[in-house]
């Protein structure tokens, strides 16, 4: 009962903290003359944005549509890091458990290396080898007939769509921007290591006697692995490695720094703009909260499968 | 950062309707100016870490005629994408950081403007081997610009009006949106033309690599601005830089305004305050405008101490006597 009271007790001083807020913020933006609410959402917006990843977009579009290109922006980058450092993770993590000297050796220093400098530095990083120091679009390097690196990012041929040389830039073909290709590469290479690690901690979690076993049943090295190994580690990997995506996601927010058009970019310029920054941010929060919740959910409910049945926490 | 800390003050502090802005800058005993992270000519630390600029010195004028003292200014630096909210939150008491005059912001952001110093216009620089000579010849090109300006809107208006298309590559932070120019991210960069020339001059590795071509597509009238809402506030920072105006109309400067207490002309004898009491008018000592001559100099002397320098020409900042813009409502 006195758990109850006093539980009640916090819960309502919660809703008074939260009332007083709200109704301290209106009272001092109307004391202000600062416009609120949502309406500006429908304006126009009147600024370009560099990339769009599915949305056809220009400036006499309104706010929304801008915001959205943002977030799609996101998704594109989330989701391409995820896959990739994913891929990358579990690569570097094996190799840190081969028998292969080199290749261990080589696995764990990228993921001491990596791990322990910022992903902010790791981006401006990227940023200043792509943008600054391949060479201008007109003397664009090619390593391969119709791959084109220079400061205007990689492009690339697509089947029917070679890219060419055409006054300022490149058109036709396919076209990765140097801020989305040092995003990508930046998060993919960052969070991989601390996937890598993950891998390592699940594969090493399993019983050497499943090894033994697997081997004395005339199983081969990769065999065992895909059918013995990885299958029982993936238990203790998924968990951690929800929250890996989970920061991937977050971490791609960064973009703003190397000016990448992701959500926070297009909200920063929208609050900028119209001078509603409250409005803004809570869209912000909004929308990171759903992506990680969707997330969580759906790692949870893999998490879930894959899980030993019948055991319960 | 500062724009969380300015929302945490819009979400947590009580309304302040009691205090006046004259009275809180009294009692904290300086003024909180809101300048850029660095814009040689306008506002910027020098090699000693003292901040100097045609803008610090409006935030300067509007210290010398409350406390009598120039120094007693506390600069905030504040990127594009801070400035609105630092001013909005009341983390600083005037914003004199090149900032245009919009209608917009005028009427929608709870600002009032006091003012112009500056009359400015957007322009676009571009690297030479280019070999581009008009700005219609842009079509396609990759332009370097910051988020949340004035500039970004005009120039996506100039390129939909010209039906030419652009590629934007946005960055907030100056030093960054000029390491991806001069770095080669982009063809062009653009923003108001004095930024163009302080920037050309003082951070180009090599100056004679870019050119700024002749089209000014837009108005940017830069001036300082105040909250809604305190009219006193708002009187003292616009007849700051009016007395800077008008003691450069007046043949005043910071050499000769002692002499001027021996003037026979009246105009002068108020404008320094011997006689008239205007400074009470707005609650300041009468002394005031002396005191800003005195320690800040007249317009003149800031635009030639700060942009001359640079390269800058007077242009449309010429007194209106010598055919340019600059123009101060009597002080009588």
């Amino acid at each position: 009962m006195k758990r109850v009271v006093f539980q009640g007790i916090a819960l309502g001083g919660a809703v008074v903290l939260g009332w007083y807020l709200v109704a301290n913020t209106l009272d001092n933006l109307a004391a202000r003359n600062i416009a609120s609410g949502f309406a500006f959402l429908r304006r126009e917006a009147g600024f370009e944005i560099g990339e769009s990843a599915f949305l056809a977009y220009g400036a006499a579009d309104s706010y929304l549509r801008a915001l959205v290109v943002g977030l799609s922006n996101t998704f594109k980058v989330a989701i391409a890091g995820v896959v990739l450092a994913t891929a990358l993770g579990a690569v570097a993590g094996i190799s840190r458990l081969s028998g292969n000297i080199l290749l261990r050796a080589v696995a764990a220093a990228y993921v001491e290396f990596i791990r322990n400098v910022p992903l902010l530095v790791q981006l401006f990083f990227w940023y200043a080898v792509i943008a600054e120091a391949l060479p201008p679009a007109r003397e664009a390097l090619q390593p391969l007939p119709g791959l084109f690196l220079s400061s205007r990012g990689i492009y690339f041929p697509l089947p029917g769509s070679l890219p060419v040389l055409e006054g300022f830039n490149f058109s036709g073909g396919g076209h990765l921007s140097p801020e989305f290709a040092a995003l990508l590469i930046g998060l993919v290479i960052y969070t991989g290591a601390f996937v890598a690690e993950i891998v390592r901690a699940g594969i090493l979690a399993v019983g050497r006697g499943q090894v033994d076993a697997a081997q004395a049943l005339g199983l081969g090295r990769g065999a065992t692995l895909r059918h013995v190994v990885l299958p029982q580690s993936l238990r203790v990997i998924v968990p951690p490695l929800t929250s890996q995506y989970l920061n991937l996601v977050k971490n791609s927010s960064l973009a703003v720094a190397i000016g990448y058009p992701d959500l926070v970019a297009i909200a920063g310029t929208t609050i900028n703009q119209t001078g509603q920054a409250i409005e803004g941010i809570a869209l912000i929060m909004a929308v990171y909260l759903t992506i990680s919740l969707t997330i969580s959910s759906l790692m949870n409910w893999y998490n879930a499968r894959v899980a030993l049945k019948g055991w319960q926490a | 950062m500062r724009l969380s800390i300015g929302i945490f003050l819009v979400l947590f502090s009580a309304v302040a309707a009691a205090q006046s802005t004259l009275d809180s800058v009294r009692s904290k005993g300086f003024v909180s100016c809101g300048t850029n992270t660095g814009l040689a000519g306008f506002s910027q630390p020098d090699s000693k870490g003292v901040w100097r600029g045609i803008d610090v010195d409006l935030c300067r004028a509007v210290a010398a005629a409350v406390f009598g003292d120039a120094a007693k200014v506390r600069y905030v630096p504040a990127t594009t994408q801070q400035r609105f909210t630092s001013l909005q939150s009341g983390e600083v008491d005037l914003l004199s950081r090149n900032t245009t005059w919009s209608f917009s912001r005028d009427a929608s952001l709870g600002f009032n403007f006091a003012g112009i110093n500056f009359y400015d216009g957007q322009g676009f620089m571009v690297w030479k081997k280019l070999n581009v000579k008009s700005a219609k010849q842009l079509n396609g090109a990759t332009i370097c610009v910051q988020p949340g300006t004035t500039t970004e809107l005009n120039l996506a208006d100039y390129f939909r009006a010209n039906r030419m298309t652009f590629k934007p590559v946005v960055i907030d932070k100056l030093e960054e949106v000029m390491n991806a120019y001069f770095g080669g991210r982009c063809d062009v960069f653009t923003t108001d033309v004095s930024g163009l020339v302080s920037v050309r001059g003082s951070r180009a590795p090599n100056a004679a690599d870019h050119v700024i071509l002749p089209e000014v597509i837009s108005k940017e009238p830069l001036g300082p601005l105040v909250r809604h809402g305190d009219d006193r506030w708002f009187d003292i920072v616009k007849w700051s830089l009016f007395a800077m105006i008008e003691a450069e109309e007046m043949g005043l400067s910071s050499k000769t305004i002692d002499q001027a207490a021996s003037s026979k002309d009246p105009a002068v004898q108020r404008f320094i305050g011997a006689t008239g009491d205007f400074g009470k008018m707005l609650g300041l000592d009468n002394r005031w405008a002396f005191n800003i001559v005195k320690q800040v100099g007249n317009y003149g002397e800031s635009f030639d101490a700060n942009l001359k320098p640079l390269g800058f020409e007077r242009g449309l900042n010429a007194l209106w006597k010598d055919g340019g813009l600059m123009y101060s409502p009597p002080i009588r």
